[in-house]
């Protein structure tokens, strides 16, 4: 199943595919387990002439031992989790670039803050659904909606976090590998809700300031 | 009927037995059996349409854009010569999932077995308050007829998703629904009033109405498990209604709520919506537990293995399903330490899950396995259940759900655990038939019927897994939109396939049982019941055997499966070669498959629990003498007794003389 992940490209990207590999080996050795004991015991214990079946109402020692050891697994992989979910969520790291991503039925509008660093002033650009950023930068994203909710997905920045009007909610990564990915959006948010979608353009430095110079106001 | 009702020796027999006439027996009844079948029926008709809903959706997955055959008919703009565009489409996935859950799931395993089983298991003559029960029923149906009239009006039905996001569904412009969202809350305002009724009876009678000596660790679980969902649903519906209200204000009397625009909060919505979604959850999947577990025990001949464990786990479940909604959020920008908070009361919730799981197995272990289709079901809904409380914990995982969220690994993962109810359905329906109708089901028909059930149901919700690694997002329309999916179409086109086959399996059950019901045993009948059984499964069983040989040979499943399915619908020699050769084979076992509809006796299976007790169908007040009981409900092959039942009111007299077997 693993292979079946899409390539990622962030740095927290990692650390989630290896959480989820972890999960993903441990419910696959129970998943085998207990359907390897049912199967064993849908034919040993099948009915026979003759063999009556063992009178049990269960084994304390037993059932204490198949609760215990889940709770431990269970709490392992939650402290396992907290400490990613805080690296990722809870402290965002010093931003290199800035951007605004509103979201509106059918479409991604992104504002660049322009050559004065400041959004709301005069030298802002804005284009729909063409997201680029710098290649190893810390990027902050400004992620709002205008209308209903709707969810900013990378897939392969296993970053998706809902854009929810009213609010202004921050989000950032840090892109590892130049390329041109998709950006769906991930929340049913109307009849177009399939087919919005925007790019996210991982730029080279070269490529980053041939884009700014081409598309941004000139100061 | 109600002249085989003798006085009873403890219990004087309600006076009312005289003959009730065609309308208070089979419409206005206040009889708990049948307001249980009505329910039974109600969910069914609602199972065909929800069904064919999912059909439609899988279509447009597979072939986008494509005219579904046999829809032509549809007029616009639901479908354009049979196109189903995008609005149609949201429509649909909206309503499927609100019929399954709220008029197939709950109506079939709450309303019918809640309301046929417990007096009977609990020894009771009828529920604590039989007009009350007579109401929800109604009540439920005109919610059924509410939400189905949503269809018919201007702007189509409600197409925000079973969850109807605010504000997509909170406001008509966002959607371009106005009277359909509308109708969508009505129908659960009045459906909710339907379950509170059903809940506030099903509590009165298990406390109030036990017989004598039915303590409560001496119930069944299936009724331990009916008293929680009871509980759960008392609590949580009236969550569910202040919220439903609430947006039905905001669209129609222009409050704020849930719109930011006039100080409302959007995510109000969805930590109301969910407080009450979570504990639902629980009530669909309860029931199926219970009873899975009573079957599991009756054809293992074995008490249930930690029935004490079982019970206090199903206890746990219903205080946790309390404090775990917010696992339904953590991407919805809700602060990140709730998230934290909610992913350790979501990991605690699986804990009594993994304990049934382990006790179900422990059932089984040593026992001396009957493997009837109620038992074939059971089984299959528990290692459905296994698949889906294991791929739980991926989402439970707050850094890798940012990735599987509103993806299909989600669609994956809620099929398993509330479709694989429908596993833990079918079991009941086998099992409660005989008593329910008087009729057994046929059991030929019941085992074709589970080996498809069972092989497409995951080949249709397994590979969504694979999807949803993918990153493939639930709810989207057209896939091939998508440059990242394109690889993937080809594990849409076979779930697709899986689930037209799943779809095309279920004739078998309706033919069982409609045949059953009406014992239809002229020639020609089961000519034709052999001759439709035998296309159906034939066709399966080719399709997999080409699929298989073409994935040995020339590499990956998905593709081949496809081919080899439209090798046979478009008439490929060796492919009609297979097919004719598996029909006639099928077709030829069936020659004997036994009278349809066949009489049942008191007690078909040799089980311990009460509702055996009484006739098959139980006459107006259930039993001649209300059943003293003397011992819990899983006595099988006590060594007390030579046979290996001991059923919960057969007094021991002298209990260490009884000769041992062993």
């Amino acid at each position: 199943m693993m292979s079946w992940l899409p390539e990622n490209v962030s740095t927290f990207g990692g650390e989630i595919d290896s959480l989820f590999y972890l999960i993903y080996y441990i419910t696959g050795a129970v998943f085998i387990l207990v359907t390897v004991l049912m199967i064993l015991f849908l034919v040993l214990y099948r009915h026979r002439e003759g063999r009556r079946a063992t009178y049990s109402h269960g084994n304390t020692a037993l059932e204490i031992t198949w609760t215990v050891i889940p709770a431990v697994i269970l709490l392992v992989l939650s402290f396992m989790s907290v400490s990613s979910w805080g690296r990722i969520k809870a402290h965002a790291p010093p931003a290199d670039f800035q951007v605004q991503v509103t979201a509106k039925q059918f479409n991604w509008e992104i504002v660049y803050p322009g050559p004065d660093g400041k959004f709301g002033t005069a030298d802002d650009f804005q284009i729909d659904n063409d997201l680029h950023v710098p290649v190893n930068k810390v990027v902050h994203v400004h992620l709002k909606s205008k209308d209903v909710i709707h969810s900013f997905f990378l897939p392969n920045l296993r970053l998706k976090q809902d854009a929810v009007p009213g609010r202004d909610i921050l989000v950032w990564f840090e892109a590892t590998k130049p390329g041109k990915y998709e950006l769906p959006c991930a929340e049913l948010c109307g009849f177009g809700h399939s087919g919005m979608r925007g790019w996210l353009y991982v730029d080279t430095p070269e490529e980053s300031e041939k884009w700014v110079k081409e598309n941004w106001p000139q100061q | 009927m109600s002249d085989s009702v003798a006085v009873g020796a403890t219990h004087a027999v309600p006076a009312h037995h005289e003959e009730l006439g065609f309308w208070r027996t089979y419409v206005f009844s206040t009889d708990h059996k049948m307001i249980g079948r009505q329910f039974l029926f109600l969910g069914f008709f609602m199972l065909v349409l929800g069904g064919l809903m999912a059909m439609m959706i899988r279509w447009e997955l597979a072939w986008p854009e494509t005219a579904v055959p046999g829809l032509r008919w549809l007029p616009e703009p639901y479908a354009y010569e049979g196109i189903i565009p995008p609005q149609t489409y949201n429509m649909l996935f909206t309503i499927h999932a609100t019929l399954m859950i709220f008029f197939v799931v709950m109506p079939i395993m709450v309303g019918c077995f809640g309301n046929f089983l417990i007096p009977l298991m609990i020894g009771a003559r009828d529920m604590a308050f039989p007009t009350l029960n007579m109401l929800s029923f109604w009540v439920g149906l005109l919610a059924g007829l509410v939400m189905l009239a949503g269809f018919f009006v201007p702007g189509g039905h409600a197409a925000a998703g079973w969850t109807a996001y605010a504000p997509l569904s909170a406001k008509a412009a966002y959607t371009g629904v106005n009277w359909g969202q509308n109708l969508w809350i009505i129908s659960l305002l009045f459906l909710g009033v339907s379950s509170l009724m059903g809940s506030i009876n099903y509590i009165t009678t298990i406390v109030n109405m036990r017989a004598p000596g039915m303590t409560y660790f001496r119930m069944p679980l299936v009724i331990w498990s009916l008293f929680i969902t009871a509980i759960l649903l008392l609590l949580a519906l009236p969550v569910l209604t202040a919220a439903l209200a609430m947006l039905l204000f905001d669209r129609a009397l222009g409050t704020s709520f849930f719109l930011p625009e006039g100080g409302g909060e959007p995510l109000l919505w969805q930590h109301l919506f969910w407080f009450f979604g979570h504990p639902e959850v629980y009530v669909l999947v309860l029931p199926a537990m219970g009873a899975t577990s009573d079957i599991l025990s009756t054809f293992s001949r074995k008490p249930v293995f930690g029935y004490h464990a079982m019970a206090f786990s199903m206890i746990a479940i219903a205080f946790l399903s309390w404090i775990v909604w917010g696992h339904h959020m953590f991407v919805s920008g809700m602060n990140p330490l709730m998230g934290t908070a909610f992913m350790m009361s979501t990991m605690v919730i699986a804990i009594p899950s993994a304990i049934k799981t382990f006790n179900w197995l422990g059932t089984l272990w040593r026992g001396s396995i009957r493997f009837t289709s109620p038992m074939l079901f059971a089984l299959g809904f528990v290692s459905n259940f296994l698949i889906g409380g294991l791929s739980g914990i991926f989402m439970a995982s707050t850094p890798v759900d940012i990735f599987i969220h509103d993806t299909y690994y989600i669609v994956a993962h809620f099929h398993y655990v509330v479709a694989g109810i429908i596993f833990a359905l079918f079991a009941s329906v086998y099992y409660w038939f005989p008593k329910m109708f008087g009729r057994m089901m046929n059991e030929r028909l019941g085992k074709i019927h589970f080996i498809l059930t069972y092989i497409f149901f995951n080949g249709a919700f397994f590979p969504m897994h694979i999807l949803g690694v993918g990153g493939h997002m639930r709810r989207i329309y057209n896939p091939l939109q998508y440059d990242f999916l394109q690889p993937l179409q080809d594990i849409n086109i076979f779930i697709t396939t899986s689930a037209l086959v799943l779809g095309l399996s279920q004739i078998v059950f309706l033919v069982n049982f409609l045949a059953s019901l009406f014992r239809w045993n002229a020639k020609w009948f089961r000519f034709l019941v052999r001759t439709v059984v035998s296309a159906i499964f034939g066709f399966a069983l080719c399709v997999i055997v080409l699929s298989t040989v073409g994935w040995l040979f020339r590499g990956p499943l998905w593709p081949q499966f496809h081919q080899a399915f439209s090798a046979v619908l478009s008439g490929s020699v060796l492919a009609w070669i297979v097919l004719l050769a598996l029909f006639a084979a099928t077709f030829w076992s069936l020659r004997n498959m036994g009278e349809l509809g066949e009489r049942a006796s008191k007690n078909p299976w040799q089980a311990n629990t009460l509702e055996w007790v009484a006739l098959s169908p139980p006459p107006h007040g259930n039993f001649d003498a209300i059943p003293v009981v003397y011992r819990g409900p899983y006595e099988y092959s006590s060594p007390e007794v030579k046979e290996d039942w001991l059923p919960q009111n057969r007094p021991l007299i002298t209990q260490s003389s009884a000769p041992r077997t062993h």
